[in-house]
C-alpha cells in the first residue's frame, strides 16, 4: 500500500514538475498511473495527495492556462520548487555539519537532518566535515518547546498553565508569542500576555500541562523592532546594587567564595582567614554561604548574618 | 495517530528521499553505491530499491514515456535523464530555521575557527532559504559569555596542537580546589554550559570539567596521550551517568525549593498532599547533598537515607555554634 502510494506521489511530482502548462485533474489522471478508474474515487485520492505534497513544502500551483477556456489545472513551478544554487567552501561545509548536529535528539533534529539531506543533494559535501574538537548541543527537554515553536513560527496565540516561581498552583495564561530564547540552557518564551496587557517572559520548564492554540495562523503580530533575545536577557538581569561583606573562612575551605574575594588576610584565630567578598542578591548569597556549613562564618553585615542563621535554623526546624 | 497516518508518514518520508536522491547523484555525475547509501542513512539494498522505483516511473499521457533513466552497474550510480528533478526541493521553514538557529548559536562561541566561515555560511544559507528562514529571527540562543573565554581559547589551542593541560579545578560538590593534568579530547557545549572533556591523569579516566570552574589553566609543553580505549561521553545521553554505587536520596521541596527538580536530574518527582514536591535523586557524592540541604534550609528536607538527614542536622548545628559563641568578639572590631 505504502509502496504504491510512494510510486503514485513520485509520478505525480515528476508529471507536474515537467508540465509546461497547467494540467487539469482529468489530464493528471490519464498521465499518472495508480489512480482508481472511478472519477469520484480519483478526486478524493487526488485531493489527499495534493495536501500531502503541500505538507512536504512542494509548491503546487493552481491556475488556468492563458488564452484558453480550460478548467483550472495544476502544476509545480520549477522556480518555486528548486533550492536556489548554493555552494560552500570546505570550511563552510564543516560548520554546517557541526550546526546540523546541534539539535541531535532535540525537537528540530529531524528538520536539521532533512535540511542537510537537501544540501547534500545540491552537491555539498557536508560529510567531509572536519572534527573541530567541539560538540555543541541544544536540548529541548521542555515538553512545551514543540508547540511554542510552532506557535511562534505560525504566529498563533496560545494558552497554557504556568507555575510561577515560588507558587505551588498553576495559573492559566493567554499569550501572543513573539519568540523563544534559550539562555544558559533554559528555554523562555516572550510575548504579549493578553490578561496582563503587557509583554511577559515565561520559562518553559514551568509550563504545566499542554499548550493549546487559541487562534488561527497569522493572527499574532510581532511589534516591529522587537528584540526577543534582548528582552529575555533584560528580564532577570537587572544590575542590583553591589554590597561588600566580611567573612571568616576556614583555611583550605570555601574555594567557591575565595575565587571572588576582594581580599584575603589571616584571621586572629589560627586556621582561619578573613575574606572580603562582594554580593548583590542577599537571599541567594545567604543560601550559598549556608551551604558551606561550619567552614564559613559571616562577620558583617548583620542582615546577611541573620539571613544565614535563618537558613541554618530552617534546616533544624 | 492511527495506522493509516503512520503508513502515510513512511510514504512521504520515502518520497522526500527519492526527490533528494536524484539531484544527489546528478550533482556528482557518478557516485558510489556505498557512499550514497551512507549519506542517506539506508542500506545498499534499500538504495537499489529506491533506484528501481525511480527508473520505473512512467507517465502514460499524452504518450507513454519514462522520465528518469539511470544505471547502477559496478557499484556506481549514473543518472543520464532526470527531467525537471535535478535540483533538490527548497528548504522548509523548520529545516531552514533549525540550521540557521544552530549556526547563530555557534557564532556565539569564541572558538569556531576565525568566525568568518560561520558568517559566510549563514549568509549563503539565508540567501538559499529565502522566506523559509524568516522565523529563525524569533529564536535566539544565548551562551554564557562571562565564563571561561580565555580558558576556551587555550583549550582550543591545546586541542589543535595535541598538548597536555594542567588545570586547577574547583570541585563544587566537595568545595575543593584540585590540581590535575588533563589530556584534552573535546569541548562540549551542553545546556548552555561549556565543558572540557579529557583524559584526567589523576583519575585515570575520562572526565568532564565545567569551564567556569577551572580556576587556572596552563598549556604544557608535553604531547597529550589519550589511551586508545578512552570512551568519549555520550553527549546525547546526558552528562550525568548513573552508577550502581550511587546513593538514592529522597528530598521534599517547598515552593521556594522547587528549582532543585529543574537543576538536578531526578529519578522521580511527585506532589505530596501538603503541596510539597517529593523527588528522588541519585548521586555518587552525598557531600553535594549535604551542602544542598544547608542551602535550602526549610525549603528542602532530606527524608532518606536517615543517616544523611542526621548528618545534615549536625552540619547545621555546627555552623550555628559559631554564631552563638563568637558573635560579639568578631563584630566588635
Amino acid at each position: 500500500m505504502s509502496r504504491r502510494k510512494t510510486e503514485r506521489l513520485l509520478s505525480l511530482v515528476v508529471c507536474l514538475l515537467s508540465a509546461r502548462r497547467y494540467l487539469t485533474a482529468a489530464q493528471i489522471r490519464d498521465a499518472v498511473p495508480g489512480y482508481p478508474d472511478s472519477f469520484d474515487a480519483f478526486k478524493r485520492m487526488f485531493e489527499r495527495d495534493k495536501d500531502e505534497l503541500r505538507e512536504l513544502g512542494i509548491p503546487l500551483e493552481t491556475g488556468v492556462n492563458a488564452g484558453t477556456e480550460d478548467e483550472a489545472g495544476y502544476r509545480i513551478s520549477r522556480q518555486a520548487y528548486e533550492l536556489p544554487d548554493i555552494r560552500l567552501e570546505p570550511d563552510e561545509a564543516a560548520v554546517l555539519g557541526l550546526a546540523a548536529r546541534v539539535w541531535r535528539r532535540a525537537e528540530l533534529a529531524g528538520a536539521a537532518e532533512g535540511a542537510l539531506l537537501k544540501l547534500r543533494a545540491a552537491g555539498i559535501e557536508a560529510e567531509d566535515m572536519s572534527q573541530p574538537g567541539i560538540e555543541p548541543r541544544l536540548q529541548t527537554g521542555e515538553a512545551a518547546f514543540g508547540p511554542l515553536w510552532e506557535a511562534v513560527r505560525d504566529r498563533r496565540p496560545v494558552s497554557f498553565g504556568y507555575l510561577a516561581a515560588g507558587r505551588s498552583t498553576s495559573q492559566q495564561r493567554l499569550l501572543e508569542p513573539w519568540g523563544v530564547v534559550n539562555r544558559r540552557g533554559r528555554w523562555y518564551v516572550v510575548g504579549h500576555d493578553r490578561d496582563r496587557g503587557e509583554q511577559r517572559v515565561f520559562r518553559l520548564s514551568r509550563i504545566a500541562g499542554s499548550v493549546t492554540f487559541i487562534g488561527p495562523s497569522g493572527s499574532v503580530t510581532v511589534p516591529p523592532g522587537t528584540d526577543v533575545r534582548g528582552t529575555v536577557m533584560a528580564w532577570d538581569s537587572e544590575p542590583p546594587p553591589v554590597r561588600t561583606c566580611r567573612l571568616r573562612i576556614r583555611q583550605g575551605a570555601g574555594h567557591g567564595l575565595r575565587r571572588h574575594a576582594r581580599s584575603v588576610t589571616p584571621a586572629r584565630q589560627s586556621g582561619w582567614d578573613e575574606v572580603e567578598v562582594t554580593f548583590t542578591d542577599l537571599g541567594w548569597f545567604a543560601e550559598q554561604i549556608a551551604s558551606f556549613g561550619a567552614d564559613v562564618v559571616v562577620l558583617e553585615p548583620m542582615d546577611l548574618r541573620d539571613a544565614v542563621i535563618g537558613r541554618l535554623k530552617g534546616v533544624l526546624a | 495517530m492511527n495506522d493509516s497516518a503512520a503508513r502515510n508518514q513512511t510514504a512521504t518520508d520515502r518520497l522526500q528521499r527519492l526527490l533528494a536522491l536524484v539531484p544527489y547523484v546528478v550533482s556528482r555525475n557518478v557516485v558510489g553505491m556505498a557512499e550514497t547509501a551512507a549519506a542517506f542513512g539506508i542500506t545498499e539494498r534499500e538504495l537499489v530499491d529506491d533506484l528501481n522505483m525511480l527508473w520505473c516511473v512512467e507517465l502514460r499521457s499524452p504518450d507513454p514515456y519514462c522520465p528518469i533513466d539511470l544505471s547502477y552497474e559496478g557499484g556506481e550510480i549514473m543518472i543520464s535523464e532526470a527531467e525537471a528533478m535535478d535540483r533538490p526541493l527548497r528548504l522548509g521553514v523548520d529545516e531552514a530555521c533549525a540550521l540557521l538557529v544552530a549556526l547563530r548559536m555557534l557564532a556565539e562561541l569564541p572558538s569556531i575557527g576565525d568566525g568568518s566561515a560561520l558568517s559566510r555560511t549563514i549568509a549563503k544559507l539565508e540567501a538559499a532559504a529565502g522566506n523559509a528562514g524568516g522565523p529563525s529571527a524569533q529564536v535566539a540562543v544565548q551562551m554564557d559569555h562571562l565564563a571561561g573565554q580565555t580558558a576556551m581559547a587555550q583549550i582550543t589551542d591545546a586541542l589543535g596542537r595535541d598538548r597536555r593541560l594542567h588545570i586547577s579545578y574547583y570541585v563544587h560538590g566537595r568545595d575543593e580546589a584540585t590540581e590535575r593534568d588533563v589530556d584534552p579530547m573535546r569541548l562540549l557545549v551542553v545546556e548552555g554550559r561549556t565543558y572540557l572533556e579529557g583524559w584526567c591523569r589523576r583519575a585515570n579516566a575520562v572526565r568532564t570539567f565545567r569551564l567556569d570552574r577551572i580556576l587556572a589553566l596552563e598549556v604544557l609543553d608535553v604531547a597529550k596521550e589519550v589511551p586508545t580505549g578512552a570512551q568519549p561521553v555520550d553527549v546525547d545521553g546526558g552528562l550525568f551517568r548513573p552508577s550502581p554505587e550511587d546513593v538514592h536520596v529522597v528530598l521534599e521541596l517547598g515552593a521556594a525549593g522547587r528549582w532543585v527538580a529543574e537543576y538536578f536530574p531526578c529519578e522521580s518527582a511527585e506532589e505530596t498532599p501538603d503541596g510539597r514536591l517529593r523527588i528522588m535523586l541519585r548521586t555518587p557524592d552525598t557531600q553535594m547533598v549535604r551542602r544542598l540541604a544547608l542551602r535550602l534550609g526549610e525549603d528542602g528536607r532530606v527524608i532518606s537515607p536517615p543517616e544523611l538527614a542526621e548528618q545534615i542536622a549536625a552540619d547545621a548545628m555546627a555552623a550555628l555554634e559559631h554564631y552563638a559563641t563568637q558573635s560579639i568578639m568578631d563584630t566588635a572590631m
